[in-house]
């Protein structure tokens, strides 16, 4: 049995080692423009620099799934992936994600400035280098909403001023929020409230104003759609998606800021890659969260760079040659009201709001 | 008497064995070859269909990481009365920290925190945020501490958390199929869901209801088709048959897509009624985001899967009964309903399994045309393999979906009869 064993062991090894060469690395991201944007701005290059060839893998949607599989499986196919900052969360808390030492394993900024102070407060955990600052917020049509367009989240609460559909994600995640503010809760108390279940009896009350009115989305590219098509007057979406919408294809359809919702999505390494695999991601992830590198990729989609000290060096869309700070979540001009996803409350909440939210939505 | 014992005797083959003997030998030959032609099809499904759906289903109960991470805390609890609402004493807060020291340095502590966190919401962070601090002491010489764990995190003073532990330390658990219809488990028993929580009993409801009436509108739809199949010349039937065939080679994603773009307020429908003054503008059709567009869409999906088995039944059906019926002097209908009806039963029975089965474990498209009151038991599912991770609850919904469809073929088999299915 033993020498059957080892030269199992043995045969593995080598397809492990054959199926992953050593000028190979697989990434994962969420595919389309946002692919598009990291390959400029970091595949690109790295590739020019180092001769590893990149291969792209746009699982992000299932990252959390897929890695928990490839884990209990052994074989971890990955070298470096892509998600949200609330899935790393997740990952790391399942001992699926790899532990940083940002000071010593991220570059520094080029005045010096460590990564975990350029970086800041967007650390929120061990295994997640940040890299762009997103927020979900609401487009609306501007041929739609009559002579007086919405500067007020609110709005989307608002059926006399604005009658028509409206679209919201089909979660719990930033609706609860925007209906608690909506229903006069303040902006600093609202998880506190929504952590109890009066408050979210509240939120779901406030909901249920405009239920019939509400087309529910899953998928980025929905509303963006659903906007083009005219199916609905406002809705909420990723700001990047909204940006294609209104300056790529020219669609009448114009942002709302309005209490927008911050959230970061970034990079992790997976555990249980070998040694020198291993090494390889950190050598990419060292590259391309540096300070220029995060300032290039704005060039390509309307994301924030999640450093300090990549925002002056953000220059002009690659192809439209617009300029692209006024289109940043993080611009001062659309930052006067927003709020930062609060990962800690979601990761308590999520599934026993979600319960609530289906079964609201059910009835 | 000597002859007849002669007779009795074994008869043998030409080679002087017994005929007995040779015959099952080579019988056995045979046997053992065919084995052995279809064992690499058989190691395949045992590979990755068998055991893959055998270790998913077993996920359902099996609940070793509470036991596995917190050995010691588990023990010391079961000397714990926890329906005295008081606190556990000192013994099991040591053994915990003992516990958790070992499992700080593995960092298996979070994943017992997102574990129990399905049980008591917050459970998730107080172990996040408990773990750095439990790492750095020493079981040894940091003791009593009762007061230090209290300090740390004001949940360790909550009696719940510990009846918590303790209700979820089983190795063997009933309690994902308790949420899986929508109770859970309790110091007390098994209690039901607070009513705003419940949903996956009226979910498992509505995707048997629907993919119900999802088959009967097939049916319905398929019928003529098939029939006009089976009885138009050859060459116009080939045609039709590409007609049927050809949204199979389409994408499923692209077919449902198409659905959208159909049956949206501003599509192709209702824009044409509209035009036509069928409907008014400002009244316009919903007909997607709800269960009709999920019936829709999923009939028009599965409708080969229906006129594939009717049609070739029907092809079967000898033109002569139905001539010889009307030659009797029976009229049109009863032609069709007591000649040819009956002999077409058997590939309505093998399309309605199909469809039905297949309709009832759909995931994408009541995802797309869906919205909320058209989506079924598997986007549920998905949710908690992919979002939540709740892999237990996932598989406890799968093993119930899979005995709900035994248990409808077994009814199916009593009151039509399986033989009376036929693909051809």
């Amino acid at each position: 049995m033993k020498p059957t064993k080892t030269l199992l062991t043995a045969a593995a090894l080598a397809t492990a080692a054959g199926g992953v060469s050593a000028e190979e690395m697989t990434i994962v991201s969420w595919g389309g423009a946002y692919s598009k944007s990291q390959l400029k701005a970091y595949h690109e290059p790295y590739s020019e620099k180092t001769g590893i060839t990149i291969l792209n893998d746009d699982s992000s949607n299932e990252a959390v799934a897929k890695l928990r599989a490839m884990n209990e499986a052994g074989n971890i196919t990955w070298d470096v992936v892509d998600v949200v900052a609330a899935d790393a969360i997740r990952l790391c808390d399942e001992g699926l994600a790899m532990e940083i030492d940002f000071d010593t394993q991220l570059a520094a900024a080029p005045d010096g400035t460590s990564a975990s102070e350029d970086f800041g407060d967007l650390l929120v955990s061990d295994c997640f280098i940040p890299q762009i600052v997103y927020s979900t917020t609401f487009g609306y049509r501007t041929d739609l909403v009559g002579d007086t367009p919405p500067t007020d989240v609110c709005a989307v609460f608002d059926l006399e001023a604005y009658p028509g559909k409206r679209s919201l994600e089909k979660r719990p995640i930033n609706n609860m929020e925007w209906a608690l503010i909506c229903d006069g809760v303040p902006k600093d108390d609202v998880y506190d409230v929504l952590a109890t279940a009066e408050g979210q009896d509240q939120a779901l009350a406030k909901l249920d104003t405009i239920k019939d009115s509400v087309v529910w989305w899953s998928a980025g590219a929905d509303t963006p759609q659903l906007l083009a098509d005219g199916e609905v007057i406002m809705g909420s979406t990723y700001n990047g998606r909204l940006f294609s919408v209104i300056e790529e294809q020219n669609q009448p359809v114009a942002m709302l800021w309005d209490a927008q919702v911050f959230d970061l999505d970034g990079w992790i390494i997976p555990t249980g890659l070998s040694e020198e695999r291993q090494q390889r991601a950190l050598d990419y992830i060292m590259f391309a969260t540096d300070t220029q590198r995060l300032a290039d990729q704005a060039k390509y989609i309307s994301y924030g760079p999640a450093r300090a000290s990549s925002a002056p060096l953000v220059g002009q869309h690659a192809d439209l040659g617009i300029d692209m700070a006024p289109h940043m979540p993080t611009d001062p001009e659309n930052a006067k009201n927003t709020f930062l996803y609060n990962y800690e409350f979601w990761a308590d909440y999520r599934d026993d709001i979600d319960a609530k939210f289906q079964a609201w939505l059910a009835q | 008497m000597t002859d007849a014992t002669q007779n009795t005797g074994p008869m043998l083959a030409a080679d002087g064995t017994p005929l007995k003997q040779s015959l099952a030998r080579s019988l056995r030959r045979q046997k053992l070859r065919a084995l052995m032609l279809i064992a690499p099809l058989l190691l395949f499904v045992l590979l990755s269909f068998i055991i893959p759906i055998a270790s998913m289903l077993f996920r359902s109960v099996e609940n070793n990481i509470v036991g596995d991470t917190l050995p010691l805390t588990v023990e010391a609890l079961q000397n714990w009365d926890e329906t005295t609402g008081e606190l556990p004493d000192e013994a099991v807060y040591d053994a915990f920290v003992r516990d958790m020291v070992v499992a700080v340095d593995n960092k298996t502590h979070t994943r017992l925190g997102s574990r129990l966190n399905y049980e008591e919401t917050g459970m998730s962070s107080m172990f996040r945020r408990s773990g750095r601090k439990l790492g750095k002491l020493d079981p040894e010489t940091d003791g009593p501490f009762k007061e230090q764990l209290i300090e740390i995190h004001d949940g360790w003073g909550e009696p719940q958390t510990w009846a918590v532990i303790k209700t979820h330390s089983p190795a063997i658990t009933n309690g994902y199929f308790l949420n899986a219809v929508d109770m859970r488990r309790t110091p007390e028993g098994a209690q039901a869901q607070p009513e705003d929580k419940q949903i996956l009993i009226k979910l498992f409801g509505r995707t048997l209801f629907m993919s119900l009436v999802i088959t009967a509108s097939c049916i319905l739809l398929a019928y003529p088709v098939s029939y006009l199949l089976a009885t138009l010349p050859m060459r116009v039937s080939n045609l039709l048959m590409i007609l049927v065939l050809l949204p199979f080679w389409t994408s499923l994603l692209v077919r449902t897509s198409a659905w959208k773009v159909m049956l949206q307020q501003q599509g192709v429908i209702n824009e044409t009624l509209v035009w036509l003054g069928l409907v008014a503008d400002d009244a316009r059709l919903v007909i997607i985001n709800n269960q009709i567009g999920t019936i829709i869409a999923m009939t028009h999906i599965l409708l080969p899967f229906m006129i594939l088995p009717m049609y070739s039944v029907m092809q079967t059906i000898p033109v002569s009964y139905t001539r010889a019926a009307k030659s009797m002097g029976a009229t049109n209908w009863t032609t069709f309903w007591r000649i040819y009806f009956p002999q077409s039963i058997p590939g309505i029975g093998a399309g309605s399994i199909l469809v039905f089965i297949l309709a009832i474990g759909y995931y994408i498209t009541p995802e797309i045309v869906g919205g909320t009151k058209g989506v079924f038991i598997s986007n549920r599912i998905a949710y908690h393999i992919s979002s939540s991770l709740n892999w237990g609850l996932a598989a406890a919904l799968g093993t119930i979906l899979l005995g709900v469809v035994l248990l409808l073929y077994w009814v199916y088999d009593k009151i039509v009869g399986i033989d009376n299915v036929k693909l051809g």
